[in-house]
């Protein structure tokens, strides 16, 4: 839409940051070594489960490790060469957080091998369509970095971002079946042979994008009070359209894709973003109010709802019922088994959960890691998601701001809709762990998402050259007043 | 707009603390609910993946013979339990099913054998820090296998369906416990699930109950192998083995006649017997009128000190309760006539073979009754021993002097009866037994019974015999006799 940039918000954008030294070391030399001890957990984790499994160690787990870690060294050298100020803890927790969910694939793969040998069964293993996809992941990534030089460059392509976003969210739904079928209740699938694409979820961070840059642009718009009812400004009528447009689409998503998950990420993340650009509660307020004016519609109409709520109450009730709580069951099983310190890697039943590597993987987590993996897990998901908000509260334009918090929000918002659906915090909703689960889609959407998050750190700890020590502009000799200058002593 | 930035790192931190106290709930405080529902098969796969622990006895030369071992395989159960000799074993060892569950001591010893028991946990803890998979303990049974085999052997070459029971009188070991027909308990543990499943229902629908572990789970109609509990309440009432008792052909009892088996007078006489023949002649109406004189309460009383109507014991198998009364009134003869039936070990009697062996074995030990026990130690993965049988009393049920001669009786009555298997220079005791059952007891064919002890002066066995005979002419002597002779023999060694 190329309207300018604002230039950092408030005085207290950055400054307080140590950032703006002119030496601000660039701390690559850190995301090294800890991209080194991310290979080693994931080596030994390996090796665990190898143990646990097969009884026998030999020498190609160090070489997997090597190999773990030179995939992320290139990533590493190019966040050196393209984003050398970028956060130094983000590309490590992605490491780690990428590396135990092949691991995981992988031992879950063994387990269903079993399964089907003993059945007589061919079975496809997952694990090297993992690596692949992680390889294409990486390269993704790499491409985003080079190409995305500046995030504010993103603004200007903002309403095509839209455009393609909506339309990718929209496609599985409009298609036929043959190339969009549906997959465990849901059309949000696109299949060519044997890829298949959930295009929704490249569609989120493109929409996010979109919002980023139009909030900012009509950001004083929004500032502006409507009517004042009960003492709260209401907004006025007009600027309730990204609202409701937002509400929108993720009641289409529910309703013609049926999928609660991503339609729940939407509209939570647009909210945060819609309440960081205004700073105004209320918008949280009036979106809640929607969204549970949704879900109780959503509820009364649609069946499957219904069970999923049925499951969320008591999944051992409805155990037994089709469509009932049996997958929830078993994962809470699988959590119950594993206990404080887990079975060890390798050496838990996980596979007696169905999706076990994909929406179910937090739970063979917990069950073969136990609550202290789990919960070591859940912070590192945490420490990433802090340093894309810090490095969000850090840079210094509105875009970047919103656009860091909103991809930081996003990162955290799948985390508890799916964390929390396995464990029954809240109803199961379907949607991946990102970086852990298997699914090729997730993995290439969340490292653009990494890849973004790192160009605006980047932005936020590089050095002001240039444009920092720009003198106070002079006013013109002849308007100037006499000044009275002591001589230096 | 930092100020609902940081608001929003908060609500993001809310929503991670959320996560964790719901995982905490989950994985901590409700974690035993989830663990042990029944619908969580993990516990259980567990279990049958880990190495479970041997079942051995030890026979001559004190050499251990392995019952159940394991052996490792490359499924995903990892161990295959395997049985050495398994129809010969299976009353003792039972069964150990991925499907079916466990059977016998398998089931009776489970933890110790799946490595759960408390006594373990020291080494559990070792296994979990050397990193070794944790290992079941060992169970070593008293059985003998000689004996154990020989019983068994002369069982099924004869094709009987019955039972024999050995105890050690002195400690309550168990030497032997055969049942037969028997079942393989390899088809029960074999990992493939159809032949699993086959064997399974073959075996429950086997009229001849292969399944069903006739020693202790079985009751039956002792005959006159009872007489021995009349003669010991008539000893411990004041009477001696040479106090004369009624050799009457003919005794009438309520409505029928009793009559002894021979049809005629005891000893071929009207005057009188002493009580020491009527027993080796097994004489109906002389116990028939001891039990009737003696009166419900001393029979009872007398029945009660040797065992019968003992619900709650266990070697560690649960052990059926044996009667005198009906299933209702265990312990309770109801009137004069049931009681003068019930003193020859018909009406309403019944004993589980163990229980019968017992009689002997506490007869055979001056009086004093044993505890039996089949599990001589527990060991741990490593054979060091954990624990170790205790003997255990149960009490005088006869003084000394009452066994003495009860034992001399018995002496007198091995002397009447025929049979295979006598030896020359070992000295048995015995009492035989041939119970009628069913409604038409005249064409059913009887229970024979046999039990008995040996040496006679220094008793290192004592056995019971019970076949459910196909021959309605069958008599205890006959059949039982050989087979509890040839277990003694096999039990006290070659000489």
């Amino acid at each position: 839409m190329g309207s300018p940039v604002q230039q950092g918000a408030g005085p207290a954008a950055g400054q307080s940051s140590a950032s703006n030294d002119p030496a601000a070391p660039t701390r690559r030399g850190t995301e090294l070594l800890l991209l080194g001890f991310a290979a080693f957990v994931v080596s030994a984790a390996l090796m665990l489960v190898e143990a646990n499994q097969e009884q026998q160690l030999t020498l190609r787990i160090f070489w997997y490790g090597l190999a773990f870690l030179g995939l992320f060294a290139v990533a590493h050298v190019a966040v050196r060469k393209f984003a050398p100020y970028a956060d130094p803890l983000i590309l490590p927790c992605v490491a780690l957080l990428n590396g135990l969910g092949l691991v995981m694939i992988y031992r879950i793969d063994l387990a269903m091998t079993e399964k089907a040998l003993r059945a007589g069964r061919e079975i496809n293993n997952d694990v090297p369509k993992q690596i692949l996809w992680t390889t294409v992941a990486l390269a993704l990534f790499l491409a985003v970095l080079i190409v995305v030089k500046d995030h504010r460059t993103l603004t200007k392509y903002s309403y095509t971002f839209g455009l393609v976003g909506l339309v990718l969210l929209a496609l599985p739904a409009f298609l036929p079946s043959v190339i969009a079928p549906t997959i465990n209740g849901a059309k949000i699938w696109l299949k060519a042979g044997p890829f298949s694409l959930q295009p929704g979820e490249f569609a989120k961070i493109l929409l996010l994008v979109f919002f980023a840059a139009f909030l900012v642009s009509k950001r004083d718009l929004f500032m502006a009070a409507g009517r004042r009812v009960l003492g709260v400004d209401l907004p006025r009528a007009r600027d309730l359209g990204p609202v409701v447009f937002a509400w929108a689409v993720s009641l289409g998503v529910l309703v013609f894709q049926k999928d609660l998950g991503t339609s729940l990420l939407f509209f939570g993340t647009i909210l945060v973003m819609l309440y960081v650009a205004t700073e105004r509660a209320v918008w949280v307020v009036l979106g809640l109010t929607l969204f549970v004016g949704g879900a109780v519609v959503a509820y009364n109409l649609f069946t499957h709802v219904q069970q999923r709520v049925a499951n969320w109450f008591d999944p051992l009730a409805t155990y037994a019922d089709a469509g009932g709580g049996y997958q929830i069951a078993q994962a809470l099983f699988g959590l119950g088994t594993g206990g404080v310190g887990g079975t060890g890697l390798g050496a838990g039943r996980p596979e007696l959960v169905p999706l076990a590597n994909t929406d179910f993987i937090a739970a063979a987590i917990g069950e073969e890691l136990g609550f202290i993996g789990l919960a070591a897990l859940l912070l590192v998901y945490t420490v990433l998601a802090l340093r894309g908000m810090r490095s969000a509260l850090a840079v210094r334009d509105t875009f970047g701001k919103l656009l860091g918090g909103g991809l930081s929000f996003l990162l955290i918002m799948q985390v508890f809709v799916v964390v929390g659906g396995v464990t029954k915090l809240i109803p199961m909703t379907g949607i991946t762990a990102p970086f852990l689960s298997y699914g090729g889609s997730s993995l290439l959407a969340n490292y653009v998402l990494i890849a973004l998050l790192l160009r605006i750190s980047d932005a936020a700890r590089r050095p002001q050259t240039g444009a920092r020590p720009r003198p106070v502009p002079q006013a013109p000799i002849a308007e100037a007043h006499t000044v009275m200058v002591e001589r230096p002593t | 707009m930092n100020t609902p930035l940081r608001r929003v790192g908060l609500a993001m931190l809310g929503m991670i603390i959320l996560l964790l106290a719901n995982a905490t709930y989950i994985q901590i405080i409700k974690a035993d609910d989830y663990r042990e529902d029944p619908r969580n098969q993990r516990v259980l796969l567990e279990e049958y993946s880990r190495e479970r622990g041997k079942i051995l006895a030890r026979g001559a030369n004190n050499q251990a013979q392995m019952l159940a071992t394991v052996l490792p395989t490359n499924d995903r159960l990892r161990y295959l339990r395997q049985y050495t000799a398994g129809p010969t074993f299976a009353p003792v060892t039972g069964f150990y099913s991925v499907r079916y569950g466990a059977g016998g001591l398998e089931r009776a010893e489970d933890e110790i054998l799946n490595g759960s028991d408390d006594r373990l946990f020291v080494r559990r803890l070792s296994d979990l820090i050397t990193g070794r998979d944790p290992r079941g303990g060992n169970i070593e049974l008293t059985i003998n296998p000689a004996a154990q085999t020989a019983a068994y052997d002369a069982m099924a070459k004869a094709g009987f369906a019955g039972s024999v029971v050995a105890l050690n009188p002195k400690t309550g070991e168990i030497l032997a416990m055969v049942s037969t027909p028997s079942y393989d308990p390899n088809t029960l543990s074999a990992h493939d699930g159809a032949a699993q499943e086959k064997a399974w229902k073959d075996y429950n629908a086997d009229k001849r109950k292969p399944m069903l572990n006739r020693a202790v789970s079985e009751t039956y109609a002792p005959g006159s192998t009872f007489k021995l509990v009349i003669a010991a309440a008539a000893l411990e009432d004041g009477k001696s083995k040479d106090d004369q008792v009624t050799s009457t052909d003919r005794l009438q009892v309520g409505g029928s006649e009793l009559r002894n088996y021979n049809r005629g007078f005891c000893n071929g006489t009207p005057n009188g017997v002493s009580m020491e023949v009527a027993l080796s002649l097994s004489c109906n109406t002389a116990f028939a009128q001891l039990a009737g004189d003696l009166g419900p309460e001393k029979v009872g009383k007398q029945a009660a000190e040797f065992g019968i109507g003992e619900s709650d014991l266990t070697v560690p198998m649960r052990v059926e309760q044996s009667c005198i009364g009906p299933a209702t009134a265990c312990m309770s003869v109801g009137d004069k006539a049931a009681l003068m039936q019930t003193g020859i070990g018909q009406r309403d009697v019944r004993l589980t073979p163990l229980q019968n062996a017992q009689i002997v074995a506490t007869i055979a030990n001056g009086g004093e009754r044993m505890r039996p026990q089949l599990v001589k130690s527990v060991l741990a993965p490593d054979l060091s021993e954990i624990s170790r049988l205790d003997t255990d009393s149960l009490g005088r049920v006869m003084s000394r002097d009452a066994a003495g001669q009860l034992r001399d009786m018995m002496v007198a009555s091995e002397g009447k009866t025929g049979g295979d298997g006598k030896r020359d220079g070992l000295t048995i005791a015995s009492k035989t037994g041939t119970a009628e059952t069913g409604n038409d007891p005249k064409n059913t064919p009887p229970f024979a019974w046999y039990v008995a002890f040996a040496p006679a002066d220094d008793p290192k066995i004592a056995v019971a015999v019970v076949v459910e005979s196909q021959d309605v002419a069958a008599t205890g002597g006959k059949l039982s006799a050989a087979i509890g002779r040839a277990t003694i023999a096999a039990a006290l060694g070659g000489g």
